[in-house]
């Protein structure tokens, strides 16, 4: 090693250094606190405070309260993400052919996606009214209490996540769309290719990249989601919409029970690398295959 | 243009329209008057009021809240570029020891889940007597916003060819004037992308905001918006007003910078 490289090397660790200290105390440190809280007894309200060893983690593996909120995220996470995708690519392609409005359809889409999502809570809260909700109104006048009803609420929230969320995946597919050269499309129109077949065989190859990252986002934010559900419907009704976020906030600042709720985040954690981890190894063997 | 081409852009037009209307509709019932909210049919109000908006900006902690957002979420930007742009360019540029590692160090603490290290961070917070500051959340935010940061930023730097610094070298110029006069204003464009998610990240952040604070020493927007008082019923035309406001800055951020958060967006999801 030169000089030169060696002095490089440490001015990179220097440059380094204050990000390292920074998420050193404020990322690593309490990731590796939460698993140990997650292995005590610590209830402040009543002073109690000692190790509980993996029996949070046994408790949960019984508790119903626990299954249903892991079997609605994940059905949250399928639905949204699912049709984030199909509405997201839909719109990319009719945006790429329009002719007016596509300015004003981005600043739309954006706008969608950049607001707090307290306020997509808040949006949606008032268009599910039963009474005076511009839904039920629009639907010839129904009284359907759409955050009321168990079987209406989770789908509900399905999809003011999806038009919060479905512009990220459209706007990605969008780029994407504009970096295929015209001659390719033209090239499979010589060739006899319908509609249908142009689609299928030319431009959803050619956004397949760009999907997979999309769904490997989305799927790790929806797994993660907190803040509409728990505006939205806190939860309820009868559970119906409690995801393993809103379980873990309620045992953390509820229940008071502070390694319980924490061992429910430590289960979302989990949760988010496992899939992000199973998902590159899925890209990487299909790179490989490919 | 030809007839079926109409059809389309018309059928699109209409479409989007219909996406609107979760948005102009809150618009719309910011601007009614309270006797006509639940009264619909018919959609259109008979005279538009702002009476809504007088309540909110009078008499609830909405004013104070987009205070506590706007310096929570400006200190939150300032301190991730700074800490982040001399680590970006060290992890572009320099050969940083165990730098593959870093990296994915980085790009795994973006997906880290908040409702993970809520609990830790309210004990930190707690204990060094920060709970209800603005301290707490630039700190809290700063750790997401960061390696978000980072991840941009790093990608822009690998974009600038690394020869024109070094050929500013050569032409006496010391390293850091090299970084100053040549890379840095290369480079403004995607700083500008990368603050603007930051800021998008703190201003938007509810899980963190709702469990730091406790009144409007520091609540931030969304929630004080989450929190909205009805006494004896929900007060619709308020809270539609109050989501009005919320959605200002990240309004004008869509409208005025669209560039910069398109590009920040799209350098996030492609570059790997």
């Amino acid at each position: 090693m030169t000089r030169r490289e060696r002095a490089d090397r440490r001015r990179g660790l220097l440059l380094m250094a204050p990000t390292l200290a920074t998420l050193a105390v404020l990322t690593v440190y309490p990731g590796a606190w939460v698993l140990w809280l997650s292995l005590q007894y610590r209830v402040p309200a009543f002073g109690v405070d000692r190790f509980a060893g993996a029996s949070h983690y046994a408790f949960l593996a019984g508790d119903p309260r626990f299954w249903s909120a892991a079997r609605t995220t994940a059905l949250f996470t399928v639905a949204s993400v699912g049709l984030e995708l199909v509405l997201g690519v839909a719109v990319a392609l009719a945006l790429v052919g329009q002719r007016r409005g596509r300015r004003l359809a981005f600043s739309l889409l954006l706008l969608a996606w950049a607001m707090p999502a307290v306020v997509t809570a808040r949006l949606f809260e008032w268009l599910y009214h039963p009474a005076a909700g511009l839904l039920n109104v629009l639907l010839g006048g129904l009284d359907l209490n759409w955050l009321g009803d168990p079987a209406l609420a989770l789908p509900a929230v399905v999809l003011a996540d999806v038009w919060r969320t479905l512009p990220f995946v459209a706007v990605l597919a969008y780029a994407r769309l504009l970096g295929i050269p015209t001659e390719l499309y033209e090239a499979a129109q010589v060739d006899g290719a319908g509609r249908l077949a142009t689609f299928t065989r030319v431009t959803l190859p050619l956004l397949r990249g760009v999907l997979l990252i999309a769904v490997l986002f989305r799927t790790l934010d929806a797994l993660r989601a907190f803040d509409l559900m728990f505006v939205l419907t806190g939860g309820g009704p009868a559970g119906t919409t409690e995801t393993l976020t809103v379980y873990a906030y309620r045992g953390l600042f509820q229940m008071l029970q502070l390694g319980f709720g924490s061992a429910v985040g430590v289960v979302v954690f989990a949760l988010v690398m496992l899939v992000a981890w199973a998902y590159l190894r899925l890209l990487r063997a299909g790179e490989a295959a490919a | 243009m030809s007839r079926g081409g109409r059809l389309r852009d018309a059928l699109v037009l209409a479409a989007l329209a219909a996406y609107a209307v979760p948005f102009v509709w809150q618009l719309l019932t910011s601007l009614k008057p309270e006797a006509e909210l639940l009264r619909v049919p018919p959609l259109l109000p008979a005279r538009l009021t702002l009476d809504h908006y007088r309540v909110v900006l009078e008499q609830s902690l909405i004013p104070r809240a987009l205070l506590n957002s706007l310096g929570v979420a400006g200190l939150t930007t300032l301190s991730a570029l700074l800490l982040g742009l001399p680590a970006a360019y060290a992890l572009a540029r320099l050969p940083v020891p165990g730098r593959s590692a870093l990296l994915l160090g980085i790009v795994a603490s973006t997906a880290f889940p908040q409702i993970a290290t809520v609990s830790p961070l309210y004990l930190m917070m707690r204990a060094l007597g920060l709970r209800d500051t603005w301290t707490a959340l630039v700190l809290a935010h700063t750790s997401f916003a960061l390696p978000l940061v980072i991840w941009l930023l790093a990608g822009f730097v690998r974009e600038i060819p690394p020869a024109l610094e070094e050929s500013a070298a050569v032409d006496g110029a010391s390293r850091g004037q090299a970084l100053r006069f040549i890379l840095l204003p290369l480079l403004a464009p995607g700083v500008a992308s990368a603050g603007l998610l930051a800021f998008l990240f703190s201003w938007n952040e509810f899980l963190f905001a709702y469990t730091f604070t406790a009144t409007g020493a520091s609540r931030t927007v969304p929630v004080a918006l989450a929190l909205f008082p009805g006494v004896f019923e929900v007060p619709w035309g308020d809270i539609a007003a109050a989501s009005m406001l919320a959605s200002l800055p990240p309004v004008l951020i869509v409208v005025g910078l669209q560039r910069y958060l398109v590009r920040g967006l799209l350098a996030g999801a492609v570059k790997d």
